[in-house]
């Protein structure tokens, strides 16, 4: 690297994930302005609103971004445990010293700034879970499978342990990186299993759910009669099933928060109540429906910018997207970033080293995941689940943690030519 | 790269399919469906109704009768009204605190979102004491609306009162009405409710999660300005009424005055009234309440709802058809006797003189005259037989006026009384009756009933020697001043106009020195007639009925004065002071004249007889 010049550095930056990068945070900044928008304050660098904050915000990321660049590739590599060590010590002490907010306690409080150290432990996770899988480890091997669990595990416990379930959840992205990294597509499989039981589990009465698992494996049973091979397969997947209805049950009756249970029955339809836990939800679905075809134009938007629509420049940010650009600019949006989602995968796939390849896919499913999450829940496809639409939403905490996420795979990618280990 | 590296398929694939679920769910609530659309409407536009002005209504002489007064309605959006100062707040607007939590869920369980009254009408003063510490409640606010006044509290039947429209009738006009809004219910407010209510406005503007306004809906593209009500001009004379009015103080009866030359009413007093600020403002339904429930019935609007037989007044009527008939002449004279005799019945006189003419026979109210002129016209009649006459003779009755409406601008008006050939032959039966067997009907006595807008109307048929124009309340209808098309048709009486005079020569002579001398005008030639209703509840009433001057008549007036006994003693003066302020604009009598009237108490029991006259 030392003989390749300053020059030959920015070119091996990636621009188009720059571009991508760019335009969502302006974009997010323009929509933070429209949705919290205040004749009182109209100008866009008003310190006292979200909008002028966040302009702070995307300085200081950008700032954070080139500090990323500048790092020596090898740093993230060398001191990926100790990232990942030093965001675990921050999880476990904002346990004791954080701040409760809205339920959880998930943040730090310095003066008047906020510090959400969740936010930092995805980059540190996507991190030492790749140079953990990068280090010549057999995924097929039972202790791999454990270890990473572990390492994916020990965030997630923490900050479940905070009351902040959808951050929590979040890191379940991960296992789109461990089946790219071998893990059988078993697991995907067995997810939309999970998925389809825990629907099940809350719309039927277990009874009901089980009476049905019995008589089904009894039919196939008696079909496959003749097929022995089969027979456990069977046998397995159904008691799988059984096993998973009992256990959502459980975890929903015993282990969520009433505030969870209100959101997902109302998810599934079970319970209406437009004025209750169903509010947001359905005020947020009037607000992107009310938006049409081509939407009502910047700071024309009615439901967000009179307060119809909760949280409605950060978790609900989108909102204000699909009630001022329509179904246009909900489209270009969603295109945006599947263009920079196929892009990171691009990029991973053309690294050499595979603690490169593996970081980009944590990046990647980390922002699917945000991204299908976030949307799904302000047109009412998920539970509404209280986590950031990257680049775009308010907040520093997640504006700054994205930012290094995706910083570092474009410092990685630009010293490609240089196996990292 | 590595052994797996074609999962990067599926997983792009995984990426792209989810984005298109987004896209797909996107495109049904954004393209789709309509309903996103409709409630963000419902979410952020409110439709405001901006209330018109009520039409304001005049008297003949453009003095205001009923003008409208601002008040505010309190009004609460529940939602909004947290952590409040509950006891400051009952304090503010004197109610108890059980009240104050009444109030409040009842506008909770109308909506806890929306706008509802939490204290009606609140006068101007309270308003202003309210304003000041409004900010400290959040979720009231005050809107405006306008209620009646009448500054002169007087013509309170004629006028009516406004209330809140009703289901029924929103639902009988299709809806035109919401809740809240007022309408007339009786009187001029009612007949006239499409002109004085005026066009509701409606203005939209949005407002936030909070229910907070935000301004208006693309700048009041879709707001219409409320447009007032028209202005009445009432025929009303506000000087004679308010002067009618005080004399008719404790005293149960009508007075009504036409312009016989328009037939446009200058007065109209039903008694006992009512001051009409009583149905006006909060205490409206407790007022209505009490003034139904009074004994001496304020509500009920004699003059076109109270039926009297006339007694002597309609000899004067009779004289014209006798006369038109060919029956009589004016030296036609018929013998008195003391009475007219039917059998061993006797139509008492008060008088036995020689024979009376025409003219004598009015100025002298001759029972037995009438008697034998009834007579002569049913059983003796130009149409052959006693039916035929009498539908003959009841035709005339009608043109008059009595017997039917005469179709005043007013709800509620009767008819009166005249009895049908086949009312006669059902209680007969059929050729079993003449005019000896109905001959109360001679002298205005029996079965006839008549209002005194009728009594009135007949005067002025009389003053204008034979025809009317169906009196009326209201003489111009907004500012091109429009008169409406019933008021401005001439009703000719078939009876040549050269039999009047006669019949006014003896009404003069009541006047000038028969019954009714005590009625007598300085200066102005009056015509009258006294009459003493006979009425089976108690005392006679006391009528008079006139018009004046004898020559160009300004004024035809009825004056009743219930169970107070002859025409002369009450009614005749009362009239007689009405006239001359209205042709005067003065009176010349001396105080104890007035006095006298002013004073009597004729309903209360503390009541003592005073000397009686005729």
């Amino acid at each position: 690297m030392s003989n390749l010049g300053q020059n030959k550095f920015w070119k091996s930056i990636d621009m188009p994930i720059i571009l991508l990068y760019v335009t969502l945070v302006l974009i997010g900044w323009l929509n933070i302005y429209a949705a919290v928008f205040d004749e009182s304050h109209a100008s866009i660098f008003d310190l006292e609103k979200n909008y002028g904050k966040q302009l702070l915000w995307i300085v200081t990321a950008l700032f954070i971004g080139l500090m990323v660049l500048l790092i020596d590739s090898k740093f993230f590599s060398v001191f990926s445990f100790g990232i990942y060590g030093i965001t675990l010590l921050m999880l476990v002490a904002v346990l004791f010293f954080g701040k409760y907010v809205n339920g959880s306690r998930s943040w730090f409080e310095i003066g008047s700034f906020r510090l959400q150290p969740a936010e930092f432990a995805k980059f540190a996770t996507a991190l030492v879970v790749a140079k953990y899988l990068s280090s010549g480890v057999k995924m097929e091997r039972f202790s791999t499978k454990l270890s990473v669990l572990g390492l994916i595990g020990l965030p997630m416990g923490l900050i479940l342990l905070q009351g902040d379930v959808g951050s929590a959840l979040t890191y379940v992205a991960f296992i789109l990186v461990l089946y790219r990294e071998g893990l059988s597509g078993m697991v995907l499989v067995i997810g939309l299993l999970i998925g389809i039981a825990f629907v099940l589990s809350l719309l039927f009465a277990k009874a009901a759910i089980l009476i049905s698992i019995a008589v089904i494996t009894a039919i196939l049973l008696y079909n496959f009669r003749r097929k022995k091979k089969i027979i456990p397969v069977i046998i397995a997947g159904a008691a799988l099933v059984a096993t998973m209805v009992v256990g959502f049950s459980y975890v929903f009756n015993n282990v969520m928060k009433q505030h969870h249970r209100d959101r997902i029955n109302n998810l599934v339809g079970k319970e209406i109540d437009i004025k209750g836990a169903g509010y947001n939800v359905n005020q947020s679905k009037i607000a992107i429906g009310s938006g049409r075809l081509i939407g009502k134009g910047f700071l024309n938007g009615t439901q967000t910018k009179y307060d119809f629509v909760p949280e409605q420049s950060t978790d609900f940010i989108f909102c204000t997207i699909g009630e001022e650009y329509g179904f246009v600019g909900s489209v270009i949006l969603i295109g945006l970033f599947l263009a920079l989602l196929l892009r990171i995968v691009f990029i991973s796939e053309r690294q050499r080293s595979s603690l490169s390849r593996v970081y980009g896919y944590g990046v990647a499913s980390i922002l699917f995941l945000h991204l299908f999450v976030n949307i799904g829940m302000t047109i009412g496809l998920v539970p509404v689940i209280g986590i950031p639409l990257p680049f775009i939403s308010y907040g520093g905490s997640s504006l700054w943690s994205f930012t290094i996420l995706l910083f570092i795979l474009i410092k990685l990618d630009a010293n490609r030519q240089n196996i990292v280990k | 790269m590595n052994i797996f590296f074609e999962r990067k398929y599926i997983i792009q694939a995984i990426l792209i399919f989810t984005c298109f679920i987004l896209i797909v769910r996107l495109f049904y609530i954004q393209v789709i469906d309509d309903s996103y659309f409709l409630s963000a409407n419902n979410n952020v536009l409110r439709k405001l109704t901006v209330y018109p002005a009520r039409g304001i209504i005049y008297d003949r002489q453009g003095k205001i009768i009923v003008q409208n007064e601002p008040v505010y309605d309190l009004m609460v959006i529940p939602r909004q009204a947290k952590n409040l100062d509950t006891i400051g707040f009952c304090k503010l607007i004197s109610i108890d605190k059980n009240e104050f939590i009444t109030r409040i869920n009842k506008a909770r369980k109308f909506s806890p979102y929306k706008a509802s009254i939490f204290a009606k009408q609140l006068s101007a003063r309270a308003f202003a004491s309210i304003q000041e510490r409004l900010f400290d409640y959040p979720g009231f606010f005050v809107q405006n609306r306008t209620v009646r006044r009448y500054p002169d509290s007087v013509a309170a039947q004629v006028l009516g009162y406004i209330g809140e429209v009703d289901e029924n009738r929103i639902k009988k006009t299709n809806n035109y009405y919401q809740i809240g809004d007022y309408i007339g219910i009786s009187g001029i407010e009612k007949s006239y409710e499409t002109i004085l209510r005026g066009q509701r406005g409606t203005k939209i503007i949005m407002v936030d999660a909070l229910n907070r306004d935000q301004g208006s809906y693309e700048q009041g593209k879709y707001d219409t300005t409320a447009i007032a009500g028209e202005k009445l001009i009432s025929s009303l004379d506000l000087r004679i009424q308010k002067l009618a009015e005080k004399l008719m103080r404790n005293k149960k009866g009508s007075v009504v005055a036409i312009e016989p030359s328009t037939g446009e009413i200058l007065c109209f007093v039903s008694s006992p009234t009512y001051d009409p600020n009583l149905l006006v403002g909060p205490e409206r339904g407790n007022n209505y309440i009490k003034l139904l429930k009074a004994p001496e019935k304020p509500l009920f609007i004699r003059p076109i709802m109270a039926q009297y037989p006339p007694g002597s007044i309609f000899k004067a009527v009779q004289a014209l058809i006798g006369q038109q008939e060919k029956v009589i002449t004016p030296e036609s004279r018929f013998p008195c006797n003391g009475g007219y005799s039917i059998g061993n019945r006797i139509v008492k006189c008060e008088h036995n003189h020689s024979p009376l003419n025409l003219n004598e026979s009015i100025a002298q109210s001759c029972n037995s005259y009438y008697c034998w002129l009834f007579k002569k016209l049913i059983d003796h009649g130009n149409y052959g037989s006693v039916e035929k006459n009498y539908l003959v003779w009841r035709d005339y009755i009608l043109q008059f006026g009595i017997g039917k409406k005469l179709d005043i601008d007013l709800p509620n008006e009767l008819g009166g009384l005249l009895p049908t050939v086949s009312f006669y032959d059902k209680y007969y039966s059929s050729g079993h009756w003449k005019s000896s067997t109905i001959i109360s009907l001679a002298i205005g006595q029996g079965e006839l009933g008549v209002t005194p807008l009728q009594m009135a109307n007949t005067m002025a048929i009389i003053a204008n020697r034979g025809f009317y124009y169906s009196p009326h309340l209201i003489k111009a209808i907004g500012k091109n001043q429009v008169k409406k098309e019933t008021y401005t048709t001439k009703h000719l009486v078939k009876i040549d106009s050269s039999y009047f005079n006669v019949v006014i020569d003896g009404m003069q002579q009541v006047v000038d020195h028969g019954t009714a001398t005590y009625a007598k005008i300085a200066d102005i030639p009056m015509c009258g007639k006294t009459g003493t209703a006979q009425n089976s509840h108690g005392k006679s009433h006391s009528v008079f009925v006139a018009f004046a001057p004898r020559n160009n008549p300004k004024i035809a007036i009825a004056v009743i004065v219930e169970n107070s006994g002859y025409g002369a003693t009450w009614a005749a003066p009362i009239a007689s002071l009405l006239v001359e302020k209205y042709i005067k604009d003065s009176i010349s009598r001396p105080a104890y004249y007035i006095d006298r009237l002013l004073n009597a108490d004729l309903i209360h029991p503390t009541f003592t007889e005073t000397k009686e006259g005729h």
